[in-house]
């Protein structure tokens, strides 16, 4: 029989205000195996501690069990006093009556009974557990960063700058992301090109970084400190090896009329192509969907004029496999589509942009070489119309957002007082629901956009583009005034909300991280462990995990990397002891377990047993190996004669629970 | 065909192919025919049968005999041959140690669903086209064959035979088997009319074990229901709930590995449509995750055992529509 000891925390007011915790633990009391049972008002202080660690030396307690906050927030703390005062760890067991009982509940009386019915369970459990010995893995010591914009570009350069390698895969052909394209930052007005490109050359230059452009990761299997991953790196028929990156076959392609997604189809490109000038690497790709050599067969300009022989037209996909030890996600954002915003007449008219295009036209490289023009006939605009908050804060969420995109207003100001600047003889309304500057030196960037330079800021949202005779008839509502505005604009420019990139969802799933429902990546905690995923290993960078401007992205992207290298420091991580293990005289040797495991733990052997007519046979039995299972369970529940059981988990454990509830 | 299986068993003792037969042998009476093992050729050439009331799934009796040294020849019919692959995959038979023939097959019937037929005290019975000719002890009478077979029989899903070293008479196919109409029509039914239908077949079960003991798919070396340890073991059900999570235990074991050859509702004594559980169970994977048949192919996983990204997450609560 355990000698069990029952602490009921109070957590201030935070259970004691719905739970009786006096009848709780008096109820607890009356539990068989239970010597001792009390409560206290914060049993995670020093004080709680200590008093748990003397019950223990005291009563000469077998089994501890902490009726207190979820596990997730103080199970090692408690485990840590206990094996202090000479207890296995794994001898406590915690009910959670914070966030599964009195948060949760608002009477009394109801509340009080589900403690006592939690922590009734939590006793069974605990006279079920045996002591647990926890074993080691070694930890790979390369790290893995998927997604190669800002946020990438900057954890992998801290990582490498620690002294781990570290590949940063990139889905499109060269590194940078969506800063990039942009022209100016605010709230300095800066040359963003001035500043990014400087740290992507960084990156293709620091010898313990390595970029797998045009890459996507395709697998990923095992564990925090040893997972292995698969990279397909995609073909791009040209060899990067011997590319200089002269640029002369992107100049005598004739395939001209492929639209260049760097200026988001504002221009053209041609089939083979560097995305821009400071691409990194600096090498060319040929757009599969567009070169005729590729599609026909015939052509092969390129290769003819390449002096460095680099063209290779048989170029396959290669699949890569590496063992990391961490892996961050900085995937990224992209602005969402404006298909479902008719009333902006986006469809309908070139010269109602996004804010993004709005960038391209204003950027030396874009399509235009910096001078502002409508794309629908090259004039120059005169009255420009910017309309905040497209998609982002909208209801119901059928057709946007419902969170703030939280860069929209600053950019916004920015591309104001830019047109301003650079054209005075420009008339430009802002229309916004409310504007949202709480960050270094933002208000007053927009205050100056107001003051300095004159942009018309309207509290109201616009309800309808109309184009008419070559303008823009744009029709609002100004809240402040009162009255409905009339505004025959020259462009219209949408500042649309931004969504996760759409590869985010798919690689959660394969590295097992959850996601909220905007395909935003979970957080480990919303306040405390903000750039660390749920799963052990996998970190957190950038617009992944929530919209962010850059500097708060490069701030993010460098507690992952600082994160990542606390981790890849260490030469072991401790195992979790409880995982499977199989019960020979009962299992069958069907494989179920074998083929569901997904770190490859188990394998199967011919062992000798003893039959009931003393014979010995020989059977097929599953083994698990302790320091690559990680407990998941899986093969448990697969396991179709229940040879399959968790340590610390065991389904008698959960069924005592169980019945200890239903009791 | 009975004679070309006679003789295949003869020719396989006596060449040495085979160390044993693993065939059919008569009761007392003509529809009471119970597995048979043969060594001896003679014993083999007076008693081994093939007639209609061959209905006996041979393949769980591999899994002892194939532990045996030498080799085990044994005839499947097509729902058996599903099985054997069946046990094969989950290493319950050793495929090298098992010559299989298969037979064809064009149904089974017993002396309960001659009885439900109308036929009472058959002697022997042949088939003539579409037609059941029974001779019983109040002469001969006739049936419509399609009414005196078994209804696993009278929607035969397949009757390919897979995975046979040698096979007697010709390969057979897959049907668009009327399998499932049952089960839709169980579906069909409110919660409360399903709950009653259950409780009402349930309630026979006197906790024979025949179901279990007869099932290919349930072998395991030990049974959670006789194992003190598992904490659902009972010998007998003490009341309707037991009676019910009995058979619904057994339903969710055997999922993905059941090959749906209805062995559990033809020995139930008390005619419980325990097939038809395992049906709904088939079903659903099917519904969910594509077609799936187990046993059809020796390298396929189960859906249960699977996993892709686009499988869809069904909610067991909310997701499904009930009528």
């Amino acid at each position: 029989m355990q000698r069990i000891g029952v602490f009921v925390c109070w957590c201030g007011s935070n259970i004691a205000a719905t739970v009786d915790v006096q009848a709780v633990s008096d109820a607890l009391a009356q539990e068989p195996g239970v010597v001792l049972s009390t409560n206290y008002q914060y049993m995670c202080s020093q004080a709680g501690q200590e008093m748990i660690q003397s019950a223990i030396r005291e009563h000469g307690l077998t089994g501890v069990v902490i009726c207190s906050c979820s596990p997730r927030m103080h199970e090692a703390t408690f485990r840590k006093a206990c094996q202090k005062a000479g207890l296995n760890p794994y001898m406590v067991e915690i009910a959670n009556i914070r966030e599964q009982c009195s948060w949760i509940h608002k009477e009394k009386a109801t509340a009080t009974e589900k403690a006592i019915a939690l922590g009734k369970a939590a006793v069974a459990k605990v006279h079920l557990n045996a002591p647990l010995t926890a074993g080691q893995s070694p930890v790979t010591k390369r790290a893995l960063v998927i997604g190669g914009g800002i946020a990438g570009i900057q954890t992998a350069l801290d990582i490498a700058d620690a002294g781990f390698a570290v590949d940063i895969v990139e889905i499109q052909p060269t590194i940078g992301g969506n800063m990039a394209q942009i022209d100016k930052t605010f709230p300095t007005l800066d040359c963003d090109a001035c500043i990014l490109t400087p740290k992507m050359v960084d990156a293709a230059q620091n010898d313990k970084n390595h970029i797998l452009s045009y890459s996507q990761v395709e697998q990923v299997q095992g564990f925090v400190g040893n997972f292995t991953v698969t990279i397909r790196k995609k073909a791009r028929y040209v060899d990067e090896t011997r590319c200089t990156g002269c640029g002369l076959c992107t100049e005598k392609c004739p395939q001209k009329k492929v639209p260049n997604e760097f200026n988001l189809g504002m221009d053209n490109r041609r089939a083979i192509y560097i995305p821009f000038a400071q691409a990194v690497p600096k090498v060319a790709v040929i757009d599969p969907n567009y070169c005729t050599m590729l599609n026909t067969g015939k052509c092969g300009v390129c290769s003819k004029i390449c002096t460095a022989g680099a063209i290779n037209y048989h170029q396959k996909d290669e699949l890569i496999t590496r063992q990391y030890g961490a892996i961050v996600a900085a995937t990224g954002f992209n602005p969402i589509s404006m298909e479902k915003f008719d009333e902006y007449a986006y469809s309908q008219s070139p010269d109602v942009v996004t804010s993004l295009e709005f960038e391209r036209l204003m950027n030396a490289a874009g399509p235009t070489g910096g001078v502002l023009l409508r794309p629908s006939d090259g004039q120059h605009p005169h009255t420009l119309v910017f309309v905040q908050c497209v998609g982002s804060r909208c209801d119901g969420g059928e057709k946007g957002k419902p969170y703030c995109s939280k860069i929209c207003c600053m950019y916004t100001a920015k591309h104001a007082m830019l047109t301003r600047e650079k054209y005075p003889d420009t008339e430009v309304y802002v229309f916004y629901i409310d504007v949202r500057t709480p960050g270094k030196n933002f208000d007053e960037f927009y205050r100056r956009a107001v003051e300095e330079y004159g942009v018309h800021y309207v509290k109201g949202m616009v309800g309808k583009v109309v184009p008419e005779n070559g303008k823009l008839h744009v029709q609002a509502s100004d809240l402040l005034g009162g009255r409905q505005l009339h505004i025959d604009a020259d462009m219209v420019v949408l500042a649309a909300a931004i969504e996760p990139d759409k590869s985010a969802r798919p690689l959660a799933t394969m590295l097992t991280a959850s996601m909220d429902t905007n395909d935003f990546f979970t957080e480990a905690h919303p306040k405390l462990r903000p750039v660390e995923s749920p799963t052990a290993g996998v970190f957190l960078s950038g617009v992944c995990q929530g919209p962010k401007d850059i500097p708060e992205t490069v701030a993010q992207a460098g507690a992952a990397a600082a994160k990542v290298i606390g981790l890849l420091t260490k030469d072991h991580l401790t195992c979790n002891p409880c995982v499977a293990h199989s019960d020979e005289a009962m299992c069958n040797g069907c494989s179920a377990c074998e083929k569901v495991c997904p770190y490859g733990a188990i394998t199967y052997e011919s062992k000798p047993f003893r039959a009931p007519d003393r014979s010995t046979v020989l059977r097929r039995v599953a083994q698990v190996n302790p320091a690559v299972c990680q407990g998941c369970g899986a093969c448990t529940v697969a396991c179709p004669s229940g040879a399959m059981d968790l340590l610390g988990f065991s389904n008698q454990q959960i069924l005592a629970e169980v019945d200890a509830i239903c009791k | 065909m009975q004679e070309m299986i006679r003789n295949k068993a003869l020719e396989l003792l006596k060449t040495g192919k085979a160390d044993r037969v693993l065939a059919w042998r008569r009761g007392a009476f003509c529809y009471d025919v119970t597995p048979a093992l043969f060594t001896d050729p003679e014993q083999l050439q007076k008693e081994l049968v093939f007639d209609l009331f061959c209905a006996p799934n041979l393949s769980k009796s591999l899994i002892a005999e194939s532990k045996k040294p030498g080799k085990t020849a044994v005839f499947l019919k097509s729902c058996d041959s599903y099985s054997l692959a069946q046990l094969c995959k989950e290493h319950r038979v050793d495929r090298e140690k098992v010559y299989a023939v298969g037979v064809e097959c064009h149904g089974t019937c017993d002396g309960e669903s001659l009885r439900a037929a109308g036929i009472t005290a058959p002697l022997r019975a042949r088939a003539e086209g579409e037609t059941l000719v029974v001779d019983t002890l109040y002469g001969e009478k006739t049936v419509s064959k399609q009414d005196a077979l078994l209804e696993r029989c009278r929607c035969c899903k397949s009757s390919r035979l897979v995975d046979c070293d040698e096979i007697l008479g010709r390969q057979g196919e897959e049907h668009d088997s009327t399998r499932f109409d049952e089960v839709r029509r169980l579906q069909a039914m409110t919660a409360r009319e399903r709950y009653d239908f259950w409780q009402t077949e349930l309630s026979r079960c006197i906790r024979c074990n025949a179901c279990r003991n007869v099932c290919p798919a349930c072998s395991c070396e030990k049974c959670v229901f006789d194992n003190p340890a598992s904490g659902v073991e009972n010998k007998g059900a003490a009341n309707s709930f037991e009676e019910q999570l009995f058979h619904i235990i057994r339903a969710f074991h055997v999922a993905g590995r059941c090959t749906d050859c209805g062995e559990c509702s033809r020995v139930c004594p008390q005619h419980i449509p325990l097939h038809l559980l395992n049906r709904k169970l088939i079903l659903d994977a099917n519904d969910l995750y594509g077609d799936y048949q187990a046993g059809a192919d020796p390298d396929s996983r189960p859906p249960m055992m699977a996993f892709s990204p686009d499988d869809p997450e069904p909610d067991v609560i909310y997701g499904r529509t009930q009528p």
